[in-house]
């Protein structure tokens, strides 16, 4: 799922400093799991807002709102009347929830309260990590399941580089090396061969962001 | 003949090779450059000349290269995969060749956020073996990476690349290089070797694949300084490893740069003697100073004339 974190609250201060009457907006989805942009986080930054604007004796005035999918049209139409009524909307859904809203709601300003970080996975209680940069042609079939696009630090493909050591990355010694998770799944389901294989240079160009606005269309879903 | 280097001339006569290495000034001060030729010249067969090594900002190897060659010296120009998408490499590599150049490393590349320019974004369209391929079909197919473009001209570079015996998981390292030989490597550095062990048992390895049969192995040494040079580098740097007795003995030593230096001799005594190793890459890091002694103590000088 998509991974956020909160952006700091002098930030979203600034973003709000000319207004008085905002909509704060989370997300029911991916942001709610990972403790970053759901409605508890919408109650919490909330009173934090307020009661640092009631410090400086500017009063803010808070909508709080939680969409179950702030993505999706049929959700995010849902605080058209609330909208209609703000000067300013903070989102603390993903990126693509805030893009959702702009898209829907011309008129008025919407600020983002999260950074929108990886596509990832819950490792344990409270800690998350990348797992997909949504590259657009994906090679895990290739690396026994783990990918080197988003957990290689250089997103080798014949990896490992010669940092490699004890099993960790030599940019962050917490992180593992991608290439010796995959050398040991690989090997564990006697597979090594697809590691002795090169893979050829990618085609960034075509199936990922580097070509341009990426977009589905399924003719047989379109009404 | 590949590319008719120097390099390469040595080394398809079985002859034992001598590398050294030149880091470019971090500016455009060519007396920076000369100087350190100076102290190279006569003593080694090609010179490295690095890319923004630890991603640091310095004069580019290309253009440093090219003044080498205009200094009387045999460049290896490194090229990583950091900095450049694959449009860049091989227009870069039409203005290398074009400027007489003849040696090319293909490297990934030091992580930027090693480097002076943490806040960069790092471009890494092709790894290392990717990019050997690349340099292999301008070579020798005459074409672009994809194979449809024709190149105008010849792209005469004699390949070489990098590996590291003391990174992990070890028992696919001379697998590694059998990626790199397939891809088209020529010749290969290795990361500076302290521990004899280790190498050795790679090197058996390569030789149980008949890698060194495939490519030639360049040992690379790197003299220590002082104890805490070597403590250093065996505590903050990934994929090398310095056994205890080695740091013991230069930290004890009186005269701890001179120790460095018999003991790196002694290593290329001991580099000479195993199968497979048809030269040695002296990286002498801000010690250009010490490749003539190093050298001469090693008897092996006067380097070769070839043609």
């Amino acid at each position: 799922m998509i991974k956020a974190e909160q952006k700091p609250i002098d930030e979203i201060l600034k973003y709000l400093s000319p207004y008085n009457k905002i909509l704060l907006s989370g997300c029911g989805a991916c942001v709610t799991v990972c403790h970053a942009g759901g409605e508890k986080e919408v109650g919490l930054l909330s009173s934090a807002l307020r009661m640092a604007r009631r410090k400086i004796g500017r009063p803010i005035e808070i909508f709080e709102a939680t969409p179950s999918r702030q993505c999706e049209p049929e959700f995010a139409t849902e605080l058209t009347e609330t909208i209609e009524r703000v000067e300013a909307v903070v989102s603390i859904a993903c990126g693509v929830g805030v893009q959702t809203l702009v898209r829907h709601f011309p008129k008025t300003p919407v600020f983002p309260g999260v950074n929108t970080t990886f596509l990832g996975e819950t490792v344990s209680h409270g800690v998350w990590e990348e797992r997909c940069q949504a590259c657009g042609n994906c090679v895990l079939e290739k690396t026994g399941g783990i990918c080197p696009i988003s957990r290689c630090a250089k997103q080798l493909l014949n990896g490992p580089c010669g940092g490699s050591s004890k099993g960790k990355c030599e940019i962050k010694k917490e992180a593992d090396c991608a290439w010796q998770l995959i050398y040991d799944r690989l090997k564990a389901l006697g597979q090594l061969h697809k590691m002795e294989e090169i893979i050829p240079a990618k085609r960034w160009g075509v199936e990922s962001r580097d070509g341009g606005l990426r977009r589905i269309v399924r003719e047989d879903l379109k009404i | 003949m590949k590319a008719g280097s120097n390099l390469e001339k040595v080394l398809s006569k079985g002859l034992f090779a001598v590398t050294g290495e030149l880091g470019p000034p971090k500016g455009n001060e060519v007396s920076v450059v000369k100087r350190k030729a100076d102290l190279l010249r006569g003593y080694v067969d090609a010179v490295n000349v690095t890319d923004n090594q630890t991603a640091i900002v310095r004069m580019s190897s290309i253009a440093t290269s090219s003044l080498l060659i205009q200094m009387g010296i045999e460049p290896v120009m490194q090229m990583t995969t950091r900095d450049r998408n694959r449009i860049a490499i091989q227009s870069d590599i039409f203005g290398a060749t074009a400027l007489g150049i003849r040696n090319m490393l293909c490297l990934t590349g030091d992580h930027h956020t090693f480097g002076n320019q943490v806040d960069s974004k790092n471009v890494h369209d092709l790894d290392s073996i990717q990019l050997i391929d690349c340099v292999r079909t301008m070579r020798d197919n005459g074409t672009l990476l994809g194979g449809e473009e024709k190149i105008e001209g010849k792209v005469e570079l004699f390949i070489g690349a990098a590996e590291n015996p003391f990174a992990d998981p070890f028992e696919f390292r001379a697998i590694r290089l059998a990626k790199k030989a397939t891809a088209g490597v020529d010749f290969i550095q290795t990361q500076c070797i302290y521990d004899m062990n280790r190498f050795k048992e790679w090197m058996k390895m390569v030789r149980d694949r008949g890698l060194h049969e495939r490519v030639h192995i360049l040992a690379g040494i790197t003299p220590l300084k002082s104890g805490g040079m070597a403590r250093y580098m065996a505590k903050n740097v990934s994929g090398i490893i310095i056994p205890d007795e080695i740091i013991d003995r230069i930290v004890k030593a009186k005269k701890p740069a001179e120790e460095g230096i018999r003991l790196c001799v002694e290593q290329i005594h001991e580099l000479r003697e195993i199968e497979g190793v048809h030269g040695i890459h002296i990286m002498a890091i801000e010690w250009e100073q010490m490749v003539s002694q190093i050298t001469e103590m090693a008897g092996l000088l006067p380097r070769p004339k070839v043609d």
